[in-house]
């Protein structure tokens, strides 16, 4: 009671410095956040904007918190940045020519695993 | 086999050290371009700044000239050593307009009283809304926008005296 109470309140006043304020619904909020860890500072470059204090990073939180509250889905919004600032700004860069290795090394790593471990076993033999 | 694998870790070395041998030849660009550029300006709409100077809207842009849009602010140093190599520009008849990030109207006032001012509109972008929606990351920086709205070029950090002839020619180019 007390709590929708408080929540009616947070709706009625101006909205608040989303930077550094969370939304008032939880899941809302857990969404901004999983975006918002994936998300690349652009002026510190090797934080993302949950992690960085500066300005800017402050400001890319509001955004993703302003516009998740609107009912935009997180990858509307990190496509939105893309679009703006280049893959660079994503951490989980989309699968391309140039990303393609990020993807396959591990599966190639494997294949030249077996085909070393085949042909050791088969001088033993 | 064997004897050709036993050069093989020489190789990989080779490798290894001309990747890393260029790479501290030739630094890394960590500037960060705006993906924006040859695409329309985005539509925005900014209140005024300081008293007696008129906001700006993207509606500025794309009336037949091309205009600079330049992003600022008061507590940035960089932007005071451009702010002269901004003036040359306005001299030679170039239109500059402006954003400010994280400002307020007196500290913007005072800037343009110590460093002159360029601007023929500034708007107040206090929350770098219109800043992330350039694809812009910092200040100063400043974008070519051509006589039909399209964002030409992006001049990422503080204006240099030799770039001032530079950017006049690529305001003619941009008619």
């Amino acid at each position: 009671m007390s709590l929708s109470l408080a929540l009616l309140l947070a709706a009625g006043t101006a909205a608040p410095d989303y930077g550094n304020t969370q939304l008032p619904d939880p899941r809302a909020e857990a969404q901004a956040r999983a975006l918002m860890g994936e998300l690349r500072c652009v002026v510190c470059q090797g934080q993302s904007i949950a992690d960085s204090d500066a300005d800017m990073a402050a400001d890319m939180r509001a955004l993703v918190r302003q516009r998740i509250a609107r009912g935009e889905s997180p990858e509307a919004i990190r496509y939105w940045l893309i679009e703006r600032y280049g893959d660079y700004v994503s951490y989980d860069p989309p699968l391309s020519g140039a990303t393609a290795l990020l993807w396959t090394t591990p599966i190639l790593l494997l294949a030249l695993g077996a085909w070393i471990a085949r042909s050791s076993f088969r001088k033993r033999r | 086999m064997k004897r050709a694998l036993i050069w093989l870790p020489l190789g990989l070395f080779g490798v290894l050290f001309v990747v890393i041998a260029a790479g501290l030849m030739r630094p890394a660009d960590t500037s960060v371009h705006s993906t924006l550029v040859d695409k329309p300006l985005p539509a925005f709409e900014l209140a005024p700044m300081v008293p007696g100077k008129p906001g700006l809207a993207s509606s500025n842009f794309g009336t037949g000239k091309p205009r600079l849009l330049n992003v600022f602010a008061s507590w940035c140093i960089p932007c005071i050593a451009e702010a002269p190599q901004l003036m040359a520009l306005k001299a030679r008849g170039v239109p500059i307009d402006a954003i400010a990030i994280h400002d307020k109207g007196p500290a913007i006032a005072a800037f343009l009283r110590r460093n002159g001012d360029p601007y023929a509109a500034i708007g107040d972008d206090s929350r770098s809304r219109v800043q992330m929606s350039l694809g812009s990351s910092g200040v100063p920086e400043t974008f070519l926008i051509d006589g039909r709205g399209r964002i030409v070029r992006q001049y990422i950090g503080d204006i240099r005296a030799d770039q001032v002839d530079q950017i006049v020619r690529d305001m003619a180019a941009a008619r």
